[in-house]
């Protein structure tokens, strides 16, 4: 079980994205005023703190009452943000991590196992990026090596077999551009996971928690259903690969998130996604439970829109889905 | 203004530029340098008849060496709907296709054709790498499911040709939907029993190979071919350390057991016809009696045609 605070690097800013700076310093002077009154008995600052808290509050409310696509990636990729691992935790019982691709290696950058998922059996599947040093390491920041999206074949196959639906967790920066994982047949990996993914008589449902990264992710979300959350990022590549390719310059990383329309919100649009999970205020890290909840409720609702049907009904729905794919473009 | 600045300066100039000409019949192969001439490099489907190296091919000159006698008929691809995101890097996209297709003189990254190959009834799909580097978006992903619908309704194997730099970031989430949408095609024709035949030309790269370039039954590459998911400047980035020589080329990747083969452009349509008629369960093509892939050399006459450089290299 993650116990999420307890490992997370203490040091309050390193948690505060460069937009929300104006913000950590409110929060700060609040937490200062409340250490100030713990020390000294019979100093009751509350009031003050409570005015700070108010004004915080706004300030949050402002911040993400519209945010950028460049500011979305920021928090989709926020430290502090809730993983895969956590989901898993939180939404699942029993779980019993499955690993190995049988090949070659373990790729800790992908989770996977049996667990159940509302009294029933599933087959779920992640990208986890780790949330302190170590684990992020462990994990390799969450970009899958060959191995890792052959284990994760490996799990669609036996989901298939016994005939468990497949839940994916899509939170990764992209597959590993590493000189092993090229060796190994990184890019046949990911395009048999993608081929796997529509061949499964299973029901198959996905979502995108924090970063969709190009064909690492689509190895996993080529699903029934997708949805996104509300601060979550999908795109073909990262804005800053994006600006240093067209733009010859990655510093014009927000102009490149702007014109890529990553947001969940276009995708919706674009007919890309099926939907959108809202996110606490200022992000799913602000409030954990309720991001996990609101998580559950999609995957429950996204799995009751699918359940029952026949094989090749899921095949032929799944298929026809990603066919007519793009067939719209975003309104002038 | 006199004569002499009318009339002699500007022939005299022609005379001197017109050491020029040459030039434009001759070509430096990028790999030795060798001079060669142009007629000498077509015939030999842009291979350096000195050191072998392979250089980029139009899709049109690929076919025409390709099918019986030069003969095929295109199959038409339905065209997408015009950036679908209004993209606007430095340029906008609309004006960047306008540009491809001025530069390459051909409508869009992918040509698909039906045609005899070795009398043998084939469906080929090649990418063009001259336009907007080969990138794979919505008209790519529609021409390779127009290309096996056509192949699974005639009950003809697919050759496909793959070259590209990867997505087409110009149509954002769209480009990328196109690798599952590809691979929908490629099931097309795995379910119909049909051979799908990848041939991987220099370079080939990002969700491309990730995608339907990597799901051929059988999987052959043009010698030096860079073929890989994540390029070599990327890579280097990534873990700071110098890569192998010939790092991501076919022949490193048919080493490590990604290939099937490694063939020579100028062997590739006797290997494709071989192949292809065992997987088809036919005799064995007599080659002596086999139309010749063409009767003369691709009509690539002196340079009066610069609108299509695309064509030749």
């Amino acid at each position: 079980m993650s116990e999420p605070k307890s490992d997370r690097p203490t040091t309050e800013p390193s948690s505060y994205l460069d937009f929300e700076k104006p913000l950590a310093e409110i929060e700060g002077k609040a937490r200062e005023l409340r250490a100030m009154a713990r020390q000294n008995e019979g100093v009751d600052m509350e009031d003050e703190a409570k005015a700070l808290d108010a004004k915080a509050a706004t300030m949050l409310r402002d911040l993400y009452k519209s945010l950028t696509p460049w500011r979305k990636c920021q928090v989709a990729r926020h430290p502090d943000r809730p993983h895969c691992r956590d989901y898993i935790d939180a939404l699942f019982q029993e779980f019993t991590p499955l690993a190995g691709d049988r090949n070659f290696a373990d790729d800790l950058a992908v989770m996977g196992g049996l667990a159940r998922f509302n009294d029933q059996p599933v087959m779920v599947i992640g990208h986890e990026k780790g949330n302190d040093t170590k684990s992020r390491i462990e994990r390799n920041f969450g970009m899958a090596r060959p191995e890792g999206y052959r284990k994760a074949v490996r799990l669609m196959e036996m989901a298939d077999k016994f005939n468990l639906p497949v839940i994916t967790i899509v939170d990764t920066p992209g597959a590993y551009p590493g000189k092993g994982a090229e060796e190994r047949g990184q890019s046949e990996a990911i395009a048999r996971s993608t081929e796997k993914c529509l061949q499964i008589g299973v029901p198959l449902v996905s979502v995108v928690i924090g970063e969709g990264g190009s064909g690492g992710a689509v190895a996993f979300a080529t699903a029934n259903r997708v949805a996104m959350m509300e601060h979550s990022v999908y795109s073909v590549i990262t804005p800053e690969g994006c600006a240093s390719i067209l733009w010859k310059d990655s510093e014009k990383m927000r102009e490149a998130a702007e014109a890529m329309r990553l947001t969940a919100q276009n995708l919706l649009d674009l007919g890309v996604i099926d939907r959108i999970i809202p996110e606490p205020l200022g992000g799913a890290h602000r409030d954990r439970k309720a991001s996990y909840d609101a998580v559950g409720k999609a995957i429950g609702t996204m799995l009751g829109e699918v359940t029952g049907h026949s094989r090749d009904k899921l095949i032929k729905d799944r298929r026809g889905k990603f066919l007519s794919m793009g067939s719209k473009g975003l309104a002038a | 203004m006199n004569w002499i600045t009318n009339y002699v300066r500007p022939r005299i100039n022609s005379i001197f530029s017109r050491r020029e000409v040459p030039e434009n019949l001759w070509s430096k192969c990028s790999e030795c340098g060798t001079m060669l001439f142009h007629r000498e490099l077509a015939e030999n489907l842009n291979v350096c008849t000195s050191c072998g190296h392979h250089m980029a091919i139009s899709p049109r000159d690929r076919f025409k060496a390709l099918f019986d006698g030069g003969v095929f008929v295109e199959v038409k691809v339905p065209d997408p709907v015009a950036d679908p995101l209004h993209f606007r890097d430095q340029k906008r996209y609309p004006d960047r296709m306008k540009a491809a297709q001025r530069d390459t003189g051909e409508h869009e990254a992918m040509l698909v054709a039906e045609g005899e190959m070795g009398q043998t009834g084939i469906v080929a799909v090649a990418q063009d790498f001259s336009f907007m580097g080969g990138s794979m978006g919505m008209y790519v992903g529609n021409a390779i499911i127009a290309a096996a619908e056509r192949a699974v309704k005639l009950k003809r194997p697919l050759v496909l040709f793959s070259a590209a730099g990867g997505a087409r970031m110009q149509e954002g989430i769209l480009s990328l939907m196109q690798m599952p949408r590809t691979t929908v095609a490629v099931q097309m024709l795995k379910e119909a029993g049909l051979p799908y035949i990848v041939v991987l030309t220099h370079p080939t790269t990002g969700g491309v190979t990730a995608s339907y370039a990597m799901l051929g039954d059988v999987q052959i590459a043009e010698p030096n071919a860079l073929i890989c998911f994540a390029g070599p400047r990327v890579i280097e980035q990534t873990i700071r350390e110098k890569l192998p020589e010939g790092f991501q080329r076919a022949e490193y990747l048919l080493d490590h057991g990604m290939l099937d083969r490694v063939t020579k452009r100028t062997d590739m349509r006797d290997e494709l016809i071989t192949i292809t008629r065992m997987l088809l369960g036919l005799p064995p093509a007599v080659k002596g009696t086999l139309p010749k892939p063409e009767a003369e050399a691709p009509a690539i006459e002196a340079p009066a045609t610069p609108a299509t450089p695309g064509a030749k290299k």
